[in-house]
């Protein structure tokens, strides 16, 4: 990207034509004023986006730099092997509950919330909301103890006779052989979707709030007058029309736990044969305490791509028909 | 029906908040136990006296990363916002051909996954000496910020209406005095709305903090992180300093949640 290039003054569409030669001298301060932040954006996020590609690319998996080429050796070492294939496997099952755990108790303590019959919204809203404003870290620290097999919740199903391994369980679902890994739902994994639900509902309700808000009553009395009860007015009306915010929740919710890194990092660690392990946790360890740089680098780039397959369509679709 | 319907309602809506309050009454009753009545059968049992031994330890071992978090996180938040407020100017009131296509490209560095721009960012810094500093971390957070605060001004100023812009162009108003004397009076919320955004954010932030910075440089996260990592120290300690940890963002959301909420709300991009 070279942006500042095409900066040419005379390509400037002038509010009013009549006064292009003052508006000309604006426009310059305009893009002045843009320039640090082009040009840092274009450093720092897309030079260093590239330098990490040939990093990639590279043999650099010592602590002394070798930017001698290695072809795609890295990325083929990391698909034949067993933690990457276990990171991608939970990675995967992570995404679909957090995201799918997400969505439902988001949208519905909004539903339920959104009811005029709720007294105290404000306080219940409240209490939803506030983990939204802690740490990941502060998070893992408190949920660490909350699922540690040994105190927590599980004092309270000792009297049911179930006692969880929650994150310690080693145990995969439903697995069988595919590559090195079993596949299948890592139990640990949902130790930490609980913790991650926590933190994050409180988003996607907040979303589904402004939404629910933003529907006219008009609409709700006309589906009651056409004989729509509660449950199909929710159904068949008002959940179809909150579906631009179902799919920007479900984007925002699958960035954060494509590079999720710091709840997981705080709260368990990669586990016993890495059932909890994440490409964020690996990426970090193999380059800042293995110092793999290429490995960690081709690691970042994956997670960069997964990423990018969901915000590229996303950004093109709500930055189209914009004024 | 109905008169089933609200207390089904009221019993779901007291189950989930006590999901959601649970961490915090595991945090604030195991912070303030005695150490002998800290103990894994007696999590959930309220201490027979107040006792603050842990906050004093949690205090001793964290305050000096406290201190790092505040030296990052003020300057950082108020350079992030300024360059924000400059950008969001521009993108709204000032377009130019390709300025929305530039913004696009701004926007997409909101999302990446900070690792891949780790290994690079991390020779830069020490590169330009300012690896294992304060600074550093001012500079990679005011950076990594500018589509987020860029994005929430253009949206804020968005609501600005055009017309006023044009008088004061009519008034013989230049660049800069509209933005001095219009825009930026008017901006208060908006420097509210991001100022608290990005002081949560980089309050909370890990990644950056625990690769860019070493020991006695390390923000309260990192230290928090290696707090509660050490076998040696008790559970009691870990949850006062979690706490404590905590507290500055919990406070400004206390106080501030409105606006909070309208930060969250402007950084999904729709506009």
């Amino acid at each position: 990207m070279e942006p500042v290039k095409e900066l040419q003054p005379k390509k400037f569409v002038p509010i009013h034509a009549k006064r292009r030669k003052k508006l000309s001298a604006d426009q310059w301060l305009a893009v002045l004023f843009l320039s640090p932040s082009i040009v840092c954006i274009a450093v720092f996020v897309y030079g260093f986006i590239g330098w990490t590609g040939y990093v990639s690319l590279s043999n650099w998996n010592t602590i002394i730099p070798d930017f001698s080429s290695a072809g795609l050796k890295n990325y083929l070492f990391l698909f034949k092997d067993f933690r990457f294939q276990a990171d991608l496997r939970n990675t995967l099952f992570f995404t679909v509950f957090f995201i799918g755990l997400v969505i439902v108790m988001g949208l519905g303590l909004g539903i339920l919330l959104d009811q005029k019959l709720v007294r105290g919204e404000s306080l219940f809203r409240n209490i939803f909301f506030f983990p939204m404003a802690l740490s990941f870290v502060v998070t893992g620290v408190v949920w660490q103890w909350i699922l540690n097999p040994s105190t927590g919740i599980n004092l309270f199903l000792k009297p049911f006779g179930i006692q969880p391994k929650w994150y310690t369980d080693t145990t995969i679902y439903g697995g069988f052989q595919w590559g090195k890994i079993e596949f299948g739902l890592p139990v640990a994994i949902i130790a930490v979707v609980i913790a991650a639900v926590w933190q994050m509902t409180g988003f996607a309700l907040a979303m589904y709030l402004a939404g629910l808000r933003g529907i006219p009553d008009e609409i709700r009395d006309a589906a009651r007058i056409d004989g729509c009860s509660e449950f199909q007015l929710y159904r068949k009306v008002i959940i179809p029309l909150l579906k631009p915010i179902t799919v920007s929740v479900m984007i925002m919710m699958a960035h954060i736990s494509l590079k999720i890194f710091d709840l997981i990092y705080a709260m368990t660690g990669p586990g016993a044969n890495f059932v909890t392990d994440v490409p964020g946790v690996f990426m970090f360890e193999t380059t800042f305490r293995g110092n793999y740089y290429a490995n960690g680098a081709a690691i970042a780039i994956i997670m960069l791509l997964t990423v990018a397959v969901f915000i590229i369509p996303y950004l093109r679709h709500s930055r189209r028909g914009e004024p | 029906m109905a008169v089933l319907k609200r207390p089904l309602i009221y019993l779901v809506l007291i189950v989930c908040s006590i999901f959601f309050l649970m961490p915090v009454y595991v945090m604030l009753v195991t912070s303030i136990k005695p150490i002998e009545e800290v103990s894994l059968d007696g999590m959930w049992s309220l201490p027979s006296t107040i006792d603050f031994t842990s906050y004093r330890e949690a205090f001793g071992k964290l305050a000096p990363n406290f201190l790092n978090s505040v030296y990052l996180v003020v300057p950082a938040t108020i350079l992030s916002a300024l360059l924000g407020a400059m950008n969001g100017y521009v993108l709204s009131k000032w377009r130019f051909k390709g300025s929305e296509t530039l913004f696009t490209f701004m926007l997409f560095g909101m999302f990446i996954p900070y690792q891949s721009i780790l290994i690079p960012l991390i020779q830069f810094l020490r590169d330009i000496g300012l690896y294992n500093t304060i600074p550093g971390l001012i500079l990679v957070h005011v950076v990594y910020g500018i589509p987020i605060t860029t994005l929430t001004f253009r949206n804020f100023y968005a609501s600005i209406p055009d017309e006023m812009i044009e008088s004061a162009k009519i008034d013989g108003a230049g660049f800069i005095k509209i933005f001095r004397h219009i825009m930026l009076p008017l901006s208060v919320s908006g420097f509210v709305v991001v100022g608290i955004w990005q002081f949560t954010n980089i309050w909370n932030e890990f990644l950056f903090a625990v690769t860019i910075t070493q020991s006695d440089k390390q923000p309260i996260m990192v230290a928090l992180q290696n707090l509660s990592g050490s076998q040696i120290v008790q559970w009691n300690v870990q949850m006062a300093g979690a706490l404590l940890a905590a507290l500055p963002t919990l406070f400004v959301y206390i106080l501030l949640g409105k606006y909070f909420v309208r930060g969250l709300l402007a950084g999904s991009v729709k506009g």
